[in-house]
């Protein structure tokens, strides 16, 4: 029987370091690895003995893509634990800010990372030779949205702004204002994504899926709701543990998730979509039925089609909290620690991203626990490798090598984020 | 530079990739950039990988594995100039926090299959393994900066990143003193510059994401903050952050260690 093997030490266009390998006997594929060789970081370690207050700031350095993902998750979780809602204003801002990240990290994956795969380029800069107005929309977003994060978060990566009960200084209403024009221009700028992209030829692919997601009762899913799936999970936040669980597979630095019930699921763009069409605002409904996608769209190689939409989104949802702005005062709402635990949960821009903490009465962390979206994609990421090469047996190498990478990326894995850290467990006898 | 346009390489080691996407986030610089040079090797952005020798290699993150303490050792054999970018590569960053625990109980207690992992005691910065040609500090690092030292190697000059403290800046911005107006603690005495004294700005005390200045007097700033009531534990987290393993901030952190 000819056998053959896919290896690729390094999948480019991700954050972060990991490396694929396919090994193929006859018509049958034998072996999938997503190889995670990002060294891990340990977060969950060493959180242990640090003030909550410091979270924020700390958690945030899991991943400089996405340090929103982590800022809003772990104060949600401490406020959680500490018995405090945030409402109004303060919780619109985080709305916002959120929105900023959301906007920046599309347009970069989008753009620079995976439209280079839909049209035959190595990079965005090789793309930008023939594409140079596509390119340039796309940093253009890119920057509205770094910029909304500046201007709430006082610079792009690791924002210094956000704390436990709120903010530690929020913008004056002008200064919002002024984010308005380039939140205008980013709106048409969002349409012509979803435009452009669906213009891209997709491979078939379709398989079943579990999505699962945040869900709101009256919004599209971003800081808050409860954890829900197509197979019909519906649980609280503080019941993640007892539905989902971690596995460490040799091959990996990330550990892998699965739902205990039932295996591999789906976080992400596609989930949110999926879960939550009914949420979005019209404009964003009818430019996903203008780009062909129905209510439910579960071809992971158009996720760059849904990934547009929620661009749409986002700024209109930008848009529509500045117009509404009025400063809160005081800018944060005072935390009192309490010895309990919090439970946070969030839909960071690649899914949701799950925290949980143990503090004593003086704040002090005790335990921590991490989830985050990366981690729970890897089961299906292989699952789709698996499927993917199987039904393509027939593609050149080169060709099927690429196209391995691209229904890698189809899911933005983050792998720095994947590797944060190892569980924190306690095997003794 | 060799004749055609000086090649550019971009390494990642252990970090979470913020500061490399400072250089995907000059939005308005990156086509300019891009023009200037040839980005020979940039895995996060493009999947064309070109050999080596490089002109000037930006390295990200620090040295936590065997395999890693090898690939830095090449990397440096294969480039002109070699620039470390952020609290990983120029200080262990935030993972240097294991280096402080006793190893042998944090192996025995955190993992689940620690047979699976290889990972170092410590987390070390660049300068440990190898020659850095320049450190451009940050957590992350402040993307001006980095096209300020781009340039500077560019054009065989020596880049202006000043090494003072945070509050001149907050000075010369006319920021008022969060902890002798508010009585918040600051590190911004004993912190080097170059994120434009955000923190008091934010009204909150800096936390020293850019590592200490030079010639930074830790002992008085720790004296003052003893004065306003700070406890040890308080102090020895607050040096105890992003650039934890760098010099100053350690003995200072270990000062209040008890």
């Amino acid at each position: 029987m000819k056998s053959k093997t896919i290896k690729l030490d390094t999948i480019a266009r991700v954050e972060g370091e990991g490396g694929l390998f396919v090994k193929i006997a006859g018509q049958q594929v034998t072996d999938v690895k997503l190889k995670i060789f990002e060294p891990p970081r340990f977060f969950e370690a060493f959180l242990r003995g640090r003030k909550c207050h410091e979270l924020p700031d700390i958690t945030a350095r899991i991943c400089g893509i996405c340090p929103i993902a982590y800022q809003m998750s772990a104060c949600q979780a401490i406020e959680d634990a500490c018995g405090v809602q945030i409402g109004g204003p303060i919780r619109d801002l985080r709305r916002l800010i959120y929105c900023g990240e959301w906007i920046e990290s599309h347009a970069l994956h989008v753009y620079m990372l995976h439209a280079p795969d839909f049209l035959g380029y190595e990079d965005a800069l090789a793309m930008a030779k023939d594409h140079g107005d596509a390119v340039r929309r796309g940093l253009r977003l890119k920057k509205t949205g770094n910029e909304i994060v500046r201007v709430l978060g006082g610079r792009e990566i690791h924002p210094v702004n956000v704390r436990i009960g709120g903010f530690y200084k929020v913008p004056l209403k002008n200064e919002l204002a002024a984010l308005a024009e380039e939140l205008k221009q980013a709106c048409d700028d969002a349409m012509e994504t979803v435009r452009w992209v669906s213009a891209f030829a997709y491979p078939e692919f379709h398989r079943e899926y579990e999505f699962v997601a945040l869900r709101h009762e009256c919004e599209y899913p971003l800081n808050e709701g409860r954890i829900v799936s197509s197979l019909g999970l519906d649980i609280a936040v503080h019941e993640y543990d007892q539905n989902f669980v971690e596995e460490h597979l040799a091959h990996s630095n990330a550990l892998h998730s699965r739902l205990s019930e039932r295996g591999a699921y789906v976080v992400g763009p596609q989930a949110r979509y999926n879960l939550n069409f009914d949420k979005l605002p019209p404009l964003a409904q009818q430019a996903a039925r203008d780009a062909g996608l129905g209510p439910v769209c579960s071809n992971p190689f158009q996720s760059i089609v849904v990934r547009a939409v929620e661009l749409v989104f986002a700024c209109n949802e930008a848009l529509r909290l500045i117009k509404s702005y009025e400063p809160p005062d005081p800018p944060a709402v005072s935390v009192e620690p309490h010895a309990n635990t919090g439970y946070g949960c969030s839909e960071a821009p690649r899914g949701i991203c799950y925290h949980r903490y143990r503090l004593d009465d003086r704040g002090v962390v005790m335990d921590a626990r991490i989830v985050p979206p990366t981690a729970q994609n890897l089961k299906s990421i292989e699952g789709d490798l698996r499927q993917f090469v199987e039904s393509h047996l027939g593609l050149q190498k080169d060709k099927l090598q690429w196209q391995c990478e691209q229904a890698v990326r189809n899911y933005d894995p983050c792998i720095s984020c994947a590797t944060h850290a190892l569980r924190v467990r306690i095997d003794r006898e | 530079m060799a004749q055609g346009k000086p090649r550019l390489a971009v390494w990642k080691f252990a970090s979470c990739d913020g500061c490399q996407l400072s250089l995907l986030d000059c939005e308005d610089e990156l086509l300019a950039v891009a023009g200037a040079v040839e980005i020979a090797s940039f895995p996060e952005a493009s999947r064309a990988v070109s050999k080596g020798p490089f002109d000037i290699s930006l390295v990200e993150g620090s040295i936590t594995t065997a395999h890693d303490e090898q690939r830095i050792h090449a990397i440096r054999r294969a480039s002109r100039f070699l620039i470390t970018i952020g609290a990983c590569a120029t200080a262990g960053g935030i993972q240097a926090l294991r280096n402080f625990k006793d190893v042998k109980e944090f192996k025995s207690t955190v993992y689940a299959r620690p047979d699976y992992i290889e990972a170092l005691k410590k987390s070390t910065p660049i300068t440990d393994h190898v020659f850095v040609d320049f450190e451009l500090r940050g957590c992350p690092i402040n993307k001006y900066q980095l096209i300020e030292v781009l340039s500077a190697f560019l054009h065989g000059r020596k880049p202006n990143t000043p090494p003072h403290a945070v509050c001149v800046e907050c000075k010369l911005s006319g920021t008022v003193c969060v902890m002798v107006a508010q009585g918040i603690p600051c590190l911004g005495p004993v912190t080097q510059v170059g994120c434009g004294a955000l923190c008091p700005r934010y009204c909150r005390g800096c936390y020293g994401c850019f590592g200490p200045k030079e010639t930074p007097n830790t002992a008085a700033l720790s004296a003052w903050w003893t004065g306003m009531g700070i406890s040890d534990r308080d102090q020895m987290r607050a040096f105890r952050g992003f650039n934890a393993y760098a010099e100053p901030f350690r003995r200072e952190s270990e000062a209040h260690e008890k």
